[in-house]
């Protein structure tokens, strides 16, 4: 079997190893503030409006939401078995695998279309607009309607990015390129699929359940 | 008497980083951090001649208190892209994307950083923000001030999208600086070099890279929401659709606040550098100035509501944020007594750097201490928004991180060109830049003092005496620079080769060659002697510049 | 002392009560400022004096700092910055408890005029007049974005905002034309918003007051503006309860909020009620109150909390008797009930 050969500015593998890791988990970190200042201003409207927040979250789609929940949480169990697939040099198995948690990622995408399609039915869009914010006027309703689809929009991008990274990770697989001394770049790959994931776990309670 | 052994920087046989590759592609797309180095530097510093040039124009502008040479809009929106520029592509990269970047891997034993190809991105992600900021220019700019306080900037009928997008994307440049920085000082530090060893340059990259990296997101997503709100009236932060305009404020300022301290905190660990290199003495107190820098980049960040005393807050939230702006404030008067005090005892040699550096310490201690006067509440409420704001942040700003990048331009010119400048002209510069700084901005405090408010186009008759000498004194400090410029261009290609070590300095960078070779080091670097020992002699031989 | 310090730093004379307190904390904060740059100054050049290069020496002792001597600069520092900071909080604390017996002002801010509404039914634009001696409490709100009113020789200043009402007191010691200054960005005419506040000896305000009091007070025109709203759909001025509070004995008491809260039923609170009615409901009745926002011009809003004012010790007239409103309980319905809901 080939060595593997690291990068010319690091001294070993193992050293490649540890700073992308080290340089997934600072980069999460900044996800992770983005995300903040969104979650800081639910907070702040839900202070100020707490009524129209309530009724906001009573109109929600709970099923798609919930629905949306298992998908994530499944596929992010998928991706943590392709890394250890991949550790244990069961290419196959990781390829699988990561062919799933792809495929339940796309399905969250789909069935999050399906959910602003609805809401889009019921006259709700961003910004207030929309028939139904004639016959709901509470005040506050529309900030937490633009708030939804400003959070729920930036995390469906993070997801495209995220299934586009596992993506090619599988496509290297496939063709042999990355094998388990190069598991690492599969690990960052379902950390940021993880990262994907914590922000949903916390943006359903506010949004669906609250 | 113990001789330390040869250091390695003797003339390597191979070519320097500079003369490895030639063609323009070679530069262009380089990996080599030096190289970056070097595009950044220019790329910033055409950003500092533009935002330089609409400083200049606001202050002929205000030569009179009536209209003078240009309309009001023109006016507001000048200020607000000498604000823009001046922050986003000058400030916020200027010492750690083109020092930083030079010198980082250099400083730690290292041949490169730990993402080379991440840091050429880094770079065109960059240019293609200040792009985006150039286009939004073109189609007439905007005028919001650099702080796009909403409801205004939702509703100014002006080039908002596209500047709030350059910013985003010069944003993005940012973080992933910050990230690889972070990575490469943990994992590429030669064998032996622990954290407590490291240059205080290096400790200095490092605590900015952290700031960059929380800090800038929020910044991202303030701006994302104004150009939702600006485009399509989603009304996040607008009243009249049931936003909250202050919310904006609040996010806005939980970056901005942190991105100060983006600012200073290389301009800092330059000066840490030049006080121990030119008085060849070790730092009062490293570890002083080490938890210095790690508590401005923790504690920066819950000081933002200090610039929105009078925005509507409650007095509890002003207190707090009062408090913890003392707090923060220490920490810089900690470095400023460490680095006298690193003076005692030295062997001072004086030259440009080290001028610069105490035209720093000056300009810093009154910008620190104004901004501590600001920090006071009761005594905000006068100076808020007035000229008294803006002399304290141009004295920090200018007087502190421009100086610094002067200083830093001074002192490591040999090593990155491998030539030297003539020292008269650069005390010249020296003198004209700090004289003129002055001019220009002490007027300022006595404005703001008065009353002046700042973003206003004309004023009342009775400050224009102050105004005059603000703008002859913006003059001389325009001068200063471009002799400044003038005459490093001139040694570019005429001044005398340096050494590897002109200025006898014990730390890292100065043990390869003047410029390096491309992998930084020809042969094993010589770390074992601290960067900050100036108790072991060297060879005569490399003791002279 | 003061007088020469404001003469040399370019201080406007001060004007108000908060003037004094703080200028003399600006004066102690300047002056180490400069007292400390000084000696640092002096210490650097001593340093470079005193261990200039010798030729042929090139190395230098370690001196490593002295743990006490770090120790007592930085608590000394921290001391005198927690020094100003007290000071400086407690009169921003003064500055922001508006004293008994202050005179009320409103004002509006809008792209580029202020407008002043006084209690007694006048109007001013641009020029505010008020008596020396006497606390003045400023009730401003925003028509557009954000403005801020500064007076320098007041040392005050508080942003307008747009949707909200802020607050803003002082006390003028001394009769003079003061400038009144917009500091915050607005637009194209920022520079140009200016006014100016008058500040009148007793009895010159007197006559300000008579020959300016116009045919209604402002209460009355508050009256007219809340029937004009049809604001008596939902709440009485005899006290009985209805689909709203009653406005009678309302201002100033302390309402109870269907969160619990307890708050006074101020002015601030009363112009937040019109123009953000669901931010604080008063328990026991239904967030069905519609925002006025936009449809309430705010020298309108400002009468109509005058008129609310007026009714603070009773019942102005005698009315009809209502009937019973079954006040719908406050459950987490989406569904708001009741034909007066929008």
């Amino acid at each position: 079997m080939n060595s593997v050969r690291h990068a010319a500015q690091f001294q070993s593998l193992a050293q490649q190893d540890h700073a992308t890791r080290l340089g997934m988990w600072v980069f999460l970190g900044s996800e992770l503030l983005l995300f903040a200042g969104l979650f800081a201003l639910y907070a702040a409207g839900r202070v100020a409006h707490p009524a129209a927040f309530h009724e906001g979250v009573a109109h929600a789609e709970k099923s798609i939401g919930s629905l949306n929940t298992a998908v994530l949480l499944t596929s992010s169990t998928t991706v943590a078995l392709a890394v250890e697939s991949l550790r244990r040099e069961r290419r196959a198995a990781a390829v699988t695998l990561l062919s799933i948690t792809i495929a339940l990622g796309a399905a969250f995408f789909c069935l999050k279309l399906a959910e602003y399609g609805a809401h889009f039915r019921a006259g709700i869009y961003p910004g207030g607009a929309g028939s139904f914010f004639v016959s709901h006027g509470t005040p506050g309703l529309p900030l937490f309607w633009t708030l939804y689809f400003v959070t729920t929009g930036l995390h469906a991008v993070h997801v495209c990015v995220g299934l586009g990274v596992l993506g090619l990770s599988a496509q290297a697989i496939a063709r042999g390129k990355m094998g388990g001394e190069r598991a690492y770049v599969l690990e960052n790959a379902a950390l940021y699929w993880h990262l994907v994931d914590l922000i949903w776990i916390f943006l359903w309670p506010l949004y669906y359940l609250a | 008497m113990t001789v330390a052994s040869e250091p390695s920087f003797l003339p390597a046989a191979e070519p320097s980083f500079a003369r490895a590759h030639t063609s323009i592609r070679s530069w262009l797309l380089s990996t080599d951090h030096k190289r970056i180095g070097v595009l950044y530097f220019f790329a910033t510093t055409l950003s500092l001649a533009l935002g330089g040039v609409f400083a200049l124009l606001l202050r002929i502008e205000h030569l009179t208190p009536g209209p003078t040479v240009m309309s009001a809009m023109t006016y507001n929106r000048l200020f607000t892209l000498h604000g823009v520029t001046m922050v986003w592509l000058f400030m916020i990269p200027s010492i750690p994307a083109t020092f930083g970047n030079f010198l980082l891997p250099i400083q730690i034993g290292a041949s490169e950083v730990a993402f080379p190809r991440l840091n050429l991105l880094s770079f065109w992600i960059y240019v293609l923000g200040a792009a985006f900021v150039l286009l939004a220019m073109w189609l007439g700019a905007l005028d919001t001030g650099w702080t796009f306080y909403t409801p205004y900037s939702v509703h100014s009928p002006s080039a908002v999208v596209p500047t709030l997008i350059g910013i985003f994307i010069v944003g993005w440049s940012t973080i992933l600086t910050g990230v690889n920085f972070i990575v490469t000082v943990h994992t590429m530090r030669a064998r032996g070099l622990g954290w407590m060893r490291l240059p205080l340059f290096t400790w200095a990259i490092y605590g900015t890279s952290i700031i960059q990296v929380l800090a800038t997101p929020v910044l991202g997503l303030s701006l994302l929401i104004v150009s939702l709100d600006h485009a399509f009236a989603w009304g996040l932060f607008d009243p009249a659709r049931g936003g909250d305009p202050v919310l904006y404020q609040h996010l806005f300022w939980f970056y901005s606040h942190p991105a100060v301290y983006i600012m200073i905190l290389p301009a800092m660990g330059v000066v840490s550098e030049v006080i121990s290199t030119f008085s060849h003495k070790n730092p009062y107190s490293y570890k002083a100035i080490v938890y210095s820098t790690l508590g401005i980049a923790f504690v920066g960040f819950l000081t933002w509501g200090h610039h929105m005393f009078v925005a509507g807050m409650s007095v509890f939230d002003a207190g707090a944020f009062g408090a913890l702006s003392m707090l923060v404030a220490i920490f810089s008067a900690v470095k400023v007594f460490t680095w006298v005090s690193t003076l005692s005892k030295g062997s001072i040699v004086l030259a440009t750097p080290l001028w610069y550096v105490f035209g720093f310490l000056i300009l810093f201690m009154f910008g620190g201490m104004t901004g501590v006067a600001v920090a006071t509440m009761s005594l905000d409420v006068h100076w808020h928004d007035t000229y008294f704001v803006v002399a304290h942040f141009h004295f920090v700003m200018v007087g502190g991180t421009l100086t610094a990048w002067l200083a830093a331009l001074h002192y490591w010119f040999p090593k990155v060109t491998g030539r030297l400048y003539s020292e008269r002209w650069g005390l010249l510069g020296f003198a004209l830049v700090f004289s003129g700084f002055f001019g220009t901005f002490v007027p300022q405090f006595l404005l703001g003092n008065a009353g002046m408010p700042r973003r206003y186009y004309e004023y009342p008759e009775r400050f224009q005496l102050l105004h005059v000498a603000s703008t002859l004194g913006s003059w001389v400090l325009a001068a200063g620079l471009l002799l400044t410029v003038g005459y490093l261009g001139h040694a570019l290609w005429f001044g005398r080769r340096a050494s590897g070590n002109p200025w006898a300095s014990r730390c890292f960078e100065w043990r390869t060659s003047s410029p390096p070779p491309e992998k930084n080091f020809s042969a094993q670097p010589e770390l074992g002697l601290d960067a900050y020992d100036y108790t072991t002699p060297w060879p005569a031989s490399e003791e002279r510049a | 002392m003061l007088r020469w310090f404001r003469m040399l730093f370019r201080l406007p004379p001060g004007a108000s009560s908060f003037a004094d307190g703080v200028d003399t904390l600006h004066l102690f904060l300047i002056g180490s400022t400069l007292l400390g740059v000084l000696l640092l100054s002096l210490l650097t050049t001593y340093f470079v004096l005193r261990y200039r290069e010798r030729s042929g020496v090139r190395t230098t002792p370690v001196v490593l700092a002295s743990g006490t001597g770090e120790l007592l600069l930085v608590v000394g520092t921290l001391s005198l910055f927690v020094l100003w900071w007290v000071i400086g909080y407690r009169q921003y604390l003064s500055m922001r408890r508006r004293p008994a017996g202050a005179i009320t002002v409103y004002v509006v801010a809008k792209q580029w005029m202020w407008k002043f509404s006084h209690e007694n039914g006048a109007l001013e634009n641009n020029v505010l007049t008020i008596p020396v001696g006497r606390p003045v409490e400023l009730l401003m709100t925003s028509r557009d974005v954000i403005h801020s009113f500064f007076l320098p020789a007041m040392r005050v200043k508080q942003d307008v905002l747009p949707g909200r009402f802020t607050t803003l007191w002082f006390k003028p010691t001394a009769p003079g034309r003061y400038s009144l200054f917009c500091a915050e960005y607005c637009g194209i005419s920022h520079s140009a918003m200016l006014g100016e506040v008058r500040v009148l000896g007793a009895e010159e305000y007197q006559r300000f007051l008579a020959d300016s009091s116009g045919a209604h007070s402002l209460a009355e025109i508050g009256r007219e503006a809340a029937l004009k709203h049809a604001c008596f759909s939902c709440h009485t001025v005899d006290g009985q309860r209805h689909i709203g509070p009653s406005w009678s004995r309302l201002y100033g008491s302390v309402v109870t909020l269907s969160n619990g809260e307890q708050v006074s039923a101020d002015a601030a609170y009363l112009t937040e009620s019109m123009m953000d009615p669901a931010a604080r409901v008063v328990a026991g009745y239904a967030p069905v109150m519609p925002t006025y926002f936009g449809s309430l011009d705010s020298s309108e809003a400002a009468a109509i909390v005058a008129y609310i004012r007026s009714l603070e010790q009773g019942p102005s007239s005698p009315s009809v008797r209502l009937p019973e409103v079954v006040v719908p309980p406050l459950v987490a319905s989406s569904e708001p009930k009741g034909d007066l809901h929008p």
